[in-house]
């Protein structure tokens, strides 16, 4: 496949391991590890570490007492099957840096610097990718930040939740758990108690972005959770387009990935943000993978405001995230692309929410979903006009493509309409890479594996428009690597 | 790899006894047919006489399957290819009915398969510019209209539409043996006009083109070296040009039945 790169901004090949997966190395690396399970003494921990105020000690607190109150049930409607995950079995704080964050990049362990090298996301200042600006985390913890200094001209704050609790406390005080407060559901408050870290970012009345905002998380220790917490604000009339990638190393046993996401748009403000999900996955038998339990959320608080979620998820054994948009201000517009991909035993059930609240208010779901080898995809989404949303409008599609016989794809939508004024509309299809394509293809001298790629990415090519180009190019070769071997 | 090619002096295509089918069913019966560079080949018969299945069977399609007979191509035994690599070595099939691939532009589609097939020919791939010349040049020729690079490929295509395309990317891949599968079916005479001259073009001493068709009027615009007729599976009568005139007249019965006592007598 030609793929014309001007700049190769996430290239996260490596080449020191022989399998499928390219993402799997280890850094060996000292870290800081809390003891395993969870009390209030870890959460005391957590705290103390962060050097956090009494404010956030109470807050995390109240969470993990709602959170002991589930009992440890975990949400069961998900079309998802797992062993029963011990909760007290996982590392909730790990940390690669001794004692506290590195007060320039100079101090940043060479090991680490390497690590995201290899991962092809240089964070040293000379390096750095241009135009975009990367958050490293490493387990939980915020590596680095780079354009730090450009951003703060333009009065952006980018950096990680732990300094801007410190450097920010009022807009955390106001707007952390504002949009997924800690009792949402089970993993949601989970996240509250514990989260280590993630991202920050705010952005000042009337600015737009300049720039890509990226956050690269990477889990490394073995039996640590990760959860992250992100939180962005755009205020009025601002723009910005954030982007998340994620790698994690091979190991037999699970990881459990627990994030929230919280997204605030005030009136005329537009957030765009773009994930691209490469979890590792698990081996050829499902054994082993990350188990991918994310919360993201938006509100569309302000008049005009918007949200865009796009989402290409290819790693994770399990993923089970809804990244959801509450229409609240009038004429705000809601959005959900996605690309989920499954392949050997990996399950997905990923959907979105659009609640409607104002008026005039419009969302679109474009969801396509590939199912291969065993992968059992699921489709689940929820289209709700409140009362008081009066000309609502929603157009949802989903489509499924199936590669071989053995997958499964299922499609679930609910819709509740409580205002006659909605205007409804739903596709659907599931189609088979055919023979016939395939030969055609074949028959003009692509071979075989190509020809499956060209028309995957076929498949995929409204969702991969709304990537930025960089990212487009780079999902679409995660999605070559991810159906290695599976030609249907 | 592009060596043989050159060296390569018997005929391009040499069908011998191929009996062919899918699941139980034959449908080949023992055809015979060879075709040299620079020839053009037309070959008509009635509908389910096997013509589809012998211009499929030469591409590779994996549901045809050969249970007798050979295919000689550049003198070796084309069969054991896959369709990719028999596409690479020169072998073109405009589909009787062409496939639609949602989302697949074009011109990604038609770069993709001529990088392919320059690599494999030992040339070096075009660049962007110099591929989006050449392809705008092909699109100006078929007359098609210039929108069309932006479209999947196929996709919403008129009947003509798909048929001329098909004629576009032969001309894209320039092949050694084109094999057209009923093009003018379904053009209307301006279309058809434009498919003949962008075949015309293409005539030459390097290549080769058969010609599957019902219709007596694209041989007036690309006159053939020979006619066969293929009736039940298998070529019963060669000719020149003047034979396309007489099933035109005659219709096949009479071929048919002429057959028919033939075998009775050989019996
Ligand atoms: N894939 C297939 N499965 C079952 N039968 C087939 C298949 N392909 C061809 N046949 C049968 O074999 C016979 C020959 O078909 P073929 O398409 O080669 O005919 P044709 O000469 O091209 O006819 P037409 O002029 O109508 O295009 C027909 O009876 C057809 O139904
Ligand atoms: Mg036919």
């Amino acid at each position: 496949m030609t793929t014309p790169t001007k700049t190769k901004v996430i290239s996260r090949k490596t080449t020191d391991l022989d399998t499928d997966y390219k993402w799997g190395f280890v850094t060996d690396i000292e870290s800081d590890l809390a003891p395993k399970g969870l009390n209030e003494e870890i959460i005391r921990l957590i705290v103390a570490k962060k050097n956090e105020p009494e404010w956030m000690l109470e807050w995390r607190l109240r969470a993990y007492r709602h959170w002991m109150k589930l009992n440890y049930e975990e949400p069961k409607w998900a079309k998802i099957h797992h062993p029963p995950i011990d909760f007290q079995d996982i590392y909730y704080y790990a940390s690669p840096i001794k004692e506290k964050s590195p007060g320039s990049l100079d101090e940043v362990d060479p090991e680490l610097v390497e690590a995201f090298n290899k991962l092809g996301i240089p964070i040293e200042e000379q390096k750095k990718l241009s135009g975009v600006a990367v958050d490293a985390v490493f387990d939980s913890v915020s590596i680095a930040t780079t354009y730090k200094k450009t951003l703060e001209e333009l009065g952006i704050i980018f950096c990680s939740v732990s300094e801007a609790v410190q450097k920010h406390p009022e807009l955390i005080k106001k707007y952390l758990g504002s949009v997924v407060p800690y009792t949402d559901n089970f993993y949601a408050s989970l996240n509250a108690a514990v989260f280590s870290d993630g991202t920050f970012a705010y952005i000042p009345p009337g600015v737009r972005c300049p720039m890509e905002l990226m956050t690269y998380f990477r889990m490394n220790t073995e039996g640590t959770g990760q959860f992250e917490r992100t939180l962005i604000i755009a205020d009025e009339g601002s723009y910005v387009s954030y982007l998340e990638g994620c790698t994690a190393p091979m190991r037999k046993s699970n990881q459990l990935h627990a994030a929230v996401v919280e997204l605030i748009a005030l009136d005329n403000a537009e957030i765009k943000y773009s994930t691209l999900q490469n979890w590792y996955p698990g081996d050829k038998e499902g054994k082993g993978g990350v188990f991918n339990f994310v919360t993201k959320r938006g509100k569309a608080a302000g008049v005009n405001s918007k949200i865009s979620w796009t989402q290409v998820e290819t790693g994770s054994a399990i993923t089970w995230k809804y990244p959801s948009v509450i229409l609240q201000g009038d004429n705000s517009v809601g959005e959900f692309y996605s690309v989920a991909l499954v392949n050997n035993y990996q399950q997905a059930d990923t959907g979105t929410k659009m609640i409607h609240i104002g008026k005039d208010t419009k969302s679109t779901i474009v969801a396509k979903g590939i199912s291969a080898g065993h992968g059992q995809n699921t489709y689940r989404g929820l289209v709700k006009i409140m009362p008081s949303a009066t000309n609502a409008r929603n157009f949802t599609r989903c489509d499924s493509l199936l590669i071989g016989d053995k997958c499964g794809a299922h499609t679930v939508p609910y819709i509740e309409v409580r205002n006659p004024t909605a205007q409804m509309e739903h596709e659907a299809t599931t189609s088979k890479v055919s023979d016939d394509q395939l030969f055609y293809c074949m028959q003009r001298g692509i071979s075989e594996e190509d020809a499956q790629h060209m028309i995957i990415n076929g498949f995929c090519r409204g969702i991969f428009k709304e990537l930025p180009f960089e990212f487009a190019m780079e999902a679409s070769q995660l999605l070559k690597v991810s159906l290695e071997g599976a030609v249907g | 790899m592009s060596a043989r090619a050159g060296n390569h002096k018997g005929p391009l295509l040499e069908v011998r006894d191929l009996h062919a089918g899918v699941a139980e069913v034959e449908i080949l019966k023992g055809l015979d047919l060879t075709v040299n560079l620079g020839e053009v080949h037309a070959i008509m018969g009635p509908n389910g006489s096997g013509k589809s299945t012998l211009a499929n069977v030469l591409a590779g399609k994996p549901e045809y399957k050969v249970t007798a007979g050979e295919v000689i191509y550049e003198g070796s035994n084309l069969l054991k290819l896959t369709p990719d690599r028999r596409a690479l070595d020169g072998i073109f099939l405009a589909f009787q009915y062409p496939v639609e691939l949602p989302g697949v532009r074009e011109r990604e589609f038609m770069k993709t398969a001529l990088d392919a097939i320059r690599e494999h020919r030992g040339l070096e791939k075009l660049s962007v510019r110099e591929f989006n010349k050449l392809f705008q040049e092909k699109i100006a020729q078929m007359e098609m209209s210039p929108d069309l690079v932006k479209r999947s490929v196929n996709e919403g295509f008129s009947g003509g539409e798909k048929k001329r395309n098909e004629i576009l990317q032969l001309a894209v891949l320039e092949p050694k043996l084109a094999l057209l599968d009923e093009t003018d079916s379904g053009l209307d005479i301006d279309a058809l006009k434009i498919v003949a001259d962008g075949v015309n073009k293409l005539r030459g001493p390097s290549r080769a083109i058969v010609i599957v068709t019902h219709y007596q009027r694209i041989l007036d615009y690309i006159k053939p070296d020979f006619v066969h007729v293929l009736i039940d599976g298998r070529i019963v009568r060669s000719g020149g040009p003047e034979l396309a005139l007489e099933l035109e007249a005659k219709g096949y019965e009479w071929i048919k039945e002429a057959v028919e006592s033939g075998e009775r007598l050989s019996v």
